[in-house]
């Protein structure tokens, strides 16, 4: 089973102007939410909670990056950059159970307790539901 | 106007932050996990508790289950596209769009019917 590695080169390898498209798609759709919510209520703008809004953003980063991490090592990289991006997206697959146990638990709870225990207890949980589902699907 | 400024920095900054927490973690499926992170819902949840109150923020998380469902959607059909496909990442994940918009909205639709 492959361990978890915190890689630093992972956040080298990232440069400034792709920080900032990140920022700009994410405080974008966050505006956009808010504006949503605004005029077609919060039952419509809760939807685009769960927006993959930098997902497009994040997947082609991962692909260029692999693409350029082979291109240096004089290979193609093409279908393998892809590949690797269908990956991060399989990641993604399983941190949306997490996604929903999120969602869940936060609709439950935010009116029964003191409301920003329960955002913070709701971010442990979308932690802990994703990382259970990925050694789930690693181990088996 | 400023209210929206600040949900764009705050926004700005809850993405960022996970989408560096992904850099930072090997192996891709691991790293992949913060692609979907509720980032943008940490945002708009914490704005919606200061401003409208607990109440207002539960109707949007409430709202939040169909689209966290059209997720699991999205992201299995845009890694099949890619995996399978051989898709640029871009083309893949953005088509797929359609199908979160299709899955997000018919849920909504049947969740809000039934409630």
């Amino acid at each position: 089973m492959s361990k978890i590695v915190v890689n630093f080169d992972g956040l080298r390898r990232t440069r400034w102007h792709e920080y900032g498209i990140r920022f700009l798609a994410g405080g974008t759709i966050t505006a956009l939410v808010g504006i949503i919510g605004k005029k077609f209520g919060p039952s419509i703008g809760g939807l685009f909670l769960a927006f993959p809004a930098i997902f497009p953003a994040s997947a082609t980063l991962v692909e260029k990056h692999e693409l350029e991490k082979k291109r240096n090592s004089g290979m193609n990289g093409l279908l393998r950059s892809r590949e690797v991006a269908g990956v991060d997206a399989a990641g993604a697959v399983m941190g949306s159970l997490g996604l929903l146990a999120f969602a869940l638990f936060v609709s439950y709870l935010l009116q029964r307790e003191p409301a920003w225990q329960v955002l913070l207890a709701g971010a442990l949980i979308w932690m802990a539901v994703s990382a259970t589902v990925w050694w789930i699907c690693k181990t088996i | 106007m400023l209210e929206l400024l600040f949900r764009f920095l705050v926004g700005g900054v809850f993405v960022s932050l996970f989408a560096a927490l992904s850099d930072l973690f090997k192996p891709q499926t691991f790293a992949g996990l913060f692609g979907a992170a509720p980032s943008i819902a940490l945002a708009t949840l914490g704005l919606a508790i200061l401003r409208e109150g607990p109440g207002y923020a539960a109707i949007e998380a409430h709202s939040m289950v169909p689209g966290a469902i059209a997720f699991f959607l999205y992201a299995a059909c845009a890694s099949w596209v890619m995996m399978r496909g051989r898709a640029n990442a871009l083309v893949a994940t953005s088509l797929a769009l359609i199908v979160w918009g299709a899955a997000a909205f018919g849920l909504w639709l049947a969740w809000w019917a039934r409630a």
